[in-house]
């Protein structure tokens, strides 16, 4: 419907002025309010909304491209002969050569400039004029200044889904270059677009990878050969081991053949001394040690089954997550398992069953580092679940020295190569620890957070000086250690022998003492068993320890309440406390003596 | 020109001294007691370093010249004795 209102204007009318008029305001429509009405509504909260009148701004963040250099090399051609020479001719350049050699300023010039070289060349035989006084006279400063660590440089996994960096290797001559391998350790945390890449990164460029290592499956370990730094071996998630030649390219020389290998990731591949210098053995978790000859990958030289009951049992197994294997003892050699233990096996026996001596026992987790002091190889460092401890080979029932429990995992750890008393260890928070337990022992020396996600894996250098530390989301952070942490104190291997000596008397006075608390309660409980009836002894001390541990729980979660309960009225009173000397020291305040 | 070969002669038998080369102003090696390479590398990077340590020492002071260059790598000492047409360049290890 079209609303149209339609007017008439006479012609002579169009273009006229118009005239205005003026006349009182008339009202037309007045609506007063209706209170009835207001019952159809609900009155809205009054809400306060700031209002800020200021200048708009926004925030825009840039970066520029990256820019990618690359060096290369050129090489020079011989040139600055005369266009009438060809440099590649041999005769044109001797004959060109004896036309300058005749020419007399020739001679006039070589005979000055050869008195003038003469004079130097017999001044430098007859006195070294860069000789070096006080050679032998090395300031040694007892260094006052802290202990530091610097991170130098950091290297990223280049691919788009970030693996864990678990293993660092460091090149064995001159360590300019560091190998790590990158898995993912999650259970089924492997999606197909995972590269399965690992990489040989040069320390001086963290921009791109020196070589890529293309594995089958995921690398968990890889370790350079300590003979032969051109070759490296890997175990892989899928149990397999492969080794790589770094001159014959990225693809494995060999693979280890899948029935063979190991059922499980394999966690740990270390080089074993022998002539060859193609020796290793590997852990993995699904309770076999293999040991490999790397020429022949096709089947494992040796196998052990790490079953405590001695029986070669794969189902009792224990599964490996570390070994530890020192140069200088080769046929001992540790695994630490799973289930917390730490084995010590020894390779030379005849059976299988003399083939595991000992073990140690004392943490509550999987062991992900074992490692025995360089200076001191009877006693070793295990890392565990929250602790890092210090064994000494002959104390079996309890480490020597631990460190308290820390609030996260503890996940990697090892000695310093050149201090005895100096240990690492690197959480699951991201801080790495540098120990000193000469220097302090219930706290590290050096904390340092290195990143904000979990460090898996820790690698120091030979010289002692840098070390590596790999990360959940695959970056690489090479750190430096202050010259203290990584200089031989003076007396540090008296002290630190001393320790360990005073340390170990303390463990086997103690062992030797539950020993005999045990013989008499066994001896007791002997005798009261002979008096008491044989009732269904099994059940009964079950349901006996079930009721007894409940009662024991409960009386522990008491005292705490109360404990707590406690503290909590002591903080109170202390609360009132302060309140009213505060009440007292303001109406001080107000006393009209003490205003100024 | 015996005069030359003697003067020659003489400096490669001193103590200590492993190479002689006389290089020309557009750096092509004329007499040389070492291979071809070394001598070529040396001459051309050399006769760079000269001009340069000669036209520095010009700049400081106009009435300066250069007389005689030595560089003391670690391993072995390098001697340059410049002249307007010619180098004379003798690497010699300097006894300690």
């Amino acid at each position: 419907m079209e609303i149209v209102h339609v007017y008439t204007k006479k012609r002579n009318e169009f273009g006229r002025q118009c005239n205005f008029s003026d006349r009182p305001a008339e009202l037309h429509v007045d609506i007063l309010p209706d209170p009835s009405l207001a019952s159809n509504f609900i009155e809205r909260d009054p809400c306060d909304i700031p209002i800020q009148c200021t200048q708009e701004m926004s925030e825009h963040e840039v970066n520029t491209e990256r820019f990618e250099s690359d060096t290369r090399g050129i090489n020079h051609v011989e040139g600055g002969w005369p266009k009438d020479v060809n440099p590649q001719e041999m005769e044109q350049t001797i004959r060109f050569r004896k036309k300058v050699e005749k020419d007399e300023h020739y001679f006039s010039t070589i005979m000055q400039l050869g008195s003038n070289m003469e004079h130097c060349i017999k001044q430098n035989n007859a006195i070294n004029i860069y000789q070096e006084y006080f050679e032998e006279e090395e300031v040694v400063e007892e260094s006052e200044e802290q202990p530091s660590a610097k991170t130098i440089n950091v290297f990223r996994d280049p691919n788009e889904i970030k693996r864990t960096a678990t293993c660092l290797s460091w090149h064995p001559d001159g360590s300019c270059k560091l190998a790590v391998a990158y898995s993912s350790l999650g259970f089924q945390n492997i999606s197909p677009d995972m590269s399965y890449d690992s990489y040989i990164w040069d320390i001086e460029n963290p921009n791109k990878p020196e070589m890529t290592l293309k594995p089958v499956s995921l690398l968990v370990c890889l370790e350079y050969n300590p003979k032969d730094s051109h070759i490296l071996v890997g175990g892989s998630y899928n149990g397999q081991i492969a080794y790589w030649d770094t001159r014959k390219g990225s693809q494995p020389v060999e693979m280890s053949t899948i029935e063979h290998s190991h059922r499980d990731p394999v966690y740990k591949v270390i080089w074993l001394q022998s002539k060859t210098g193609t020796d290793t053995f590997s852990a993995s978790t699904d309770g076999q040690v293999l040991w490999w000859d790397i020429r022949k990958m096709s089947e494992p030289t040796e196998r052990l089954v790490l079953d405590p009951n001695k029986k070669g049992n794969l189902d009792n197994a224990l599964g490996a997550i570390s070994l530890e294997f020192e140069t200088t003892m080769p046929t001992k050699f540790m695994v630490g398992t799973e289930q917390g233990l730490v084995v010590s096996c020894n390779r030379k026996a005849k059976t299988p069953a003399e083939k595991i001596v000992c073990t140690y026992s004392g943490h509550h987790g999987p062991i992900y580092a074992l490692q025995r002091n360089p200076f001191f190889p009877k006693n070793f460092l295990t890392v565990a679940d929250w602790t890092a401890r210090i064994w000494s080979e002959d104390i079996k029932e309890s480490s020597i020295m631990w460190t308290k429990y820390h609030m996260a995992y503890l996940s990697d750890g090892c000695w310093s190569p050149v201090r005895p008393s100096v240990f690492f260890t690197v959480k699951m928070d991201g801080t790495l620890d540098v120990w000193d337990f000469l220097f302090k022992q219930n706290d590290p020396t050096l904390s340092l957070k290195v990143c904000d996600e979990a460090l898996y894996s820790l690698r120091v250098q030979d010289n002692g000086r840098f070390l590596a530390c790999g990360s959940q989301l695959g970056t690489a952070t090479l750190l430096e250690i202050s010259p203290g942490l990584c200089t031989l104190q003076r007396n540090e291997k008296a002290l630190a022998t001393a320790m360990f000596e005073r340390e170990t008397k303390r463990e086997k006075i103690l062992e030797a003492r539950h020993r005999e608390m045990r013989l008499k309660e066994r001896s007791r409980s002997e005798q009261s068993k002979d008096e008491d009836t044989k009732e269904g002894d099994g059940e009964e001390s079950v349901e006996e320890l079930a009721t007894r541990t409940e009662a024991e729980f409960y009386e522990i979660v008491e005292a705490e309440l109360k404990k707590r309960a406690k503290e909590q009225e002591k903080k109170w009173v202390f609360i009132n406390l302060f309140i009213n000397s505060a009440k007292k020291e303001t109406s001080l305040f107000q006393d009209p003596v003490f205003q100024r | 020109m015996a005069e030359v070969e003697e003067t020659l002669k003489r400096i490669q038998t001193h103590k200590g001294v492993i190479g002689t080369i006389v290089v020309n102003a557009e750096g092509i090696p004329i007499r040389t007691t070492l291979d071809n390479s070394t001598t070529v590398q040396y001459a051309g990077l050399l006769h760079q370093l000269t001009m340069k340590a000669r036209s520095t020492v010009r700049d400081l002071d106009p009435q300066n010249d250069l007389t005689f260059l030595r560089i003391r790598p670690k391993k072995h000492e390098i001697m340059v004795a410049p002249d307007k047409e010619y180098l004379l360049i003798v690497i010699q290890n300097p006894s300690e």
